[in-house]
């Protein structure tokens, strides 16, 4: 064999070896919360404004306590179905708190695989270590469900979930969008909106590799299952004070009286039993959007 | 395969087509479109009166015994209309141009019709509300029915 021939081959090794390397799974060895006593009341806000039960919950059931799971995502890449996520060994019954903790801030199951990002823990990897532990003993006191797994219907190349791994050195863990010195109420409307409600996830829009193009943030973006436009809520794009926002987190009518439909009607469900001041400092981060 | 085969297999294939392409043209796109119109202005006039409930119910307008119940009528008048010529099968979101209907309203018209139902029975409700809180607490109920239908049977703006 000829030299040449030999030193590719041998950085061909190296560049796979790296790449196996780099796409593992990785979760972070860690103490969650060590010393902290749970707050279930915190846990049950943070479930709310993080809206786990509007894809957890099995669809059509008037129980949102139930984490069946079963919700279709529709997307480029596939349809992806929500898990069961209740307390029942089928769900997170026998997950520990890093395995739980895992799982939302870095996309890793406690079985060491990556999750679809349709699963939205790029934004979940900004919730903090306490929240995350009072979200787990909350979740642990709700029932049990022994629904079964349903696999996700996504085709070649993106039923290799190492492919994930790629993605994840791409768009996970970067920094808050917003930045610079924020006031209090602003740093709760920044977590609520980027951490929490995953608002992102529906209103900015996607490349190519289904990462969210932040420099186009909250501007609006096609449905992902095809039909119609998912509004740009940026002050340029919605144009409401911040007394109509908070109406529609609440009452669900726009400033016309027109109602809020769709998928984002059970976030406005989630939306109306936080604080009022959770709702107004998600209305301050949206108007304090960069304009235009 | 021998031709005769061959061509009676074309000419079912053909008539599966023709009769698929007559199906969809049994309602001209004109009369689709003329439906969505009309369910916009029967909206409209839906989103106009509950302005007006809204406006009492906040304190920007001040309450007026006999707004509140012409606005209520008028309401549950336009919740009663017969859905059968304003719903025209076909004129769903992705089909008709303007449309946001999905197509559930069809597959689970039970369904649907109950929320027109719900938003009549709430408007009829809130005749003789006598203050402000009573109107807000009327528009709760509305506000749910236009929620859960909105939520089950309409598709994100085009």
């Amino acid at each position: 064999m000829k030299r040449g021939i030999k030193i590719l081959l041998a950085c061909a090794v190296v560049a796979a070896g790296g790449a196996w390397v780099l796409t593992a799974p990785a979760p972070e060895p860690v103490l969650v919360a060590q010393g902290h006593t749970a707050d279930p009341a915190n846990g049950e806000l943070i479930f709310t404004a993080a809206g786990c039960a509007s894809c957890h919950a099995a669809p059509n059931s008037q129980d949102k306590t139930i984490l069946a799971g079963g919700y279709a995502i529709e997307s480029p890449f596939g349809t992806f179905y929500a898990p069961n996520i209740s307390s029942g060994p089928e769900g997170i019954g026998g997950w520990s708190l890093p395995e739980f903790y895992n799982a939302l801030r870095n996309g890793v199951s406690p079985y060491g695989q990556h999750y679809y990002p349709a699963f939205p823990y790029t934004a979940y990897s900004g919730m903090t270590e306490l929240d995350i532990a009072d979200l787990y003993a909350y979740m642990r006191s709700l029932p049990g469900d022994s629904t079964p797994l349903r696999a996700h219907d996504v085709g070649f190349p993106f039923n290799i979930r190492r492919g994930i791994g790629a993605w994840k050195l791409l768009y996970l863990k970067q920094d808050a969008v917003v930045s610079g010195e924020l006031n209090a109420e602003m740093q709760r409307g920044r977590y609520l909106v980027e951490n929490m409600s995953h608002c992102g996830e529906c209103h900015t829009p996607r490349d190519a590799l289904g990462g969210l193009d932040r420099d186009q943030w909250l501007k609006g973006a096609p449905n992902p299952s095809g039909k119609g436009q998912i509004p740009d809520i940026t002050p340029a794009g919605l144009g409401w004070s911040e007394s109509e926002l908070v109406e529609y987190f609440t009452s669900g009518f726009t400033p016309d009286y027109d109602s809020v439909g769709g998928s984002m009607a059970a976030v406005v469900d989630n939306l109306a039993k936080l604080p009022a001041s959770d709702r107004e400092a998600i209305a301050a981060y949206l108007l304090a959007l960069p304009a235009g | 395969m021998t031709l005769f085969t061959k061509t009676a297999i074309t000419a079912v294939l053909s008539a599966g087509i023709i009769a698929t392409a007559a199906f969809a043209e049994s309602h001209s796109d004109k009369a689709l479109e003329d439906a969505v119109k009309a369910r916009h202005a029967q909206m409209q006039m839906i989103s106009y009166h509950m302005g007006i409930l809204g406006g009492i119910a906040k304190g920007e307008t001040p309450y007026d015994s006999a707004m509140v119940d012409a606005a209520a009528q008028n309401m549950a008048a336009l919740a009663g209309m017969a859905p059968a010529s304003m719903w025209l099968e076909g004129s769903e979101q992705g089909f008709t141009e303007g449309s946001r209907a999905k197509t559930e309203i069809w597959s689970d018209a039970a369904g649907f019709e109950a929320q027109f139902e719900k938003l009549g029975a709430g408007a009829l409700a809130m005749v003789g509300a006598a203050d402000a809180a009573a109107v807000g607490a009327g528009m709760g109920a509305m506000g749910a029915a236009c929620k859960a239908c909105h939520e089950a049977y309409r598709g994100p703006k085009n």
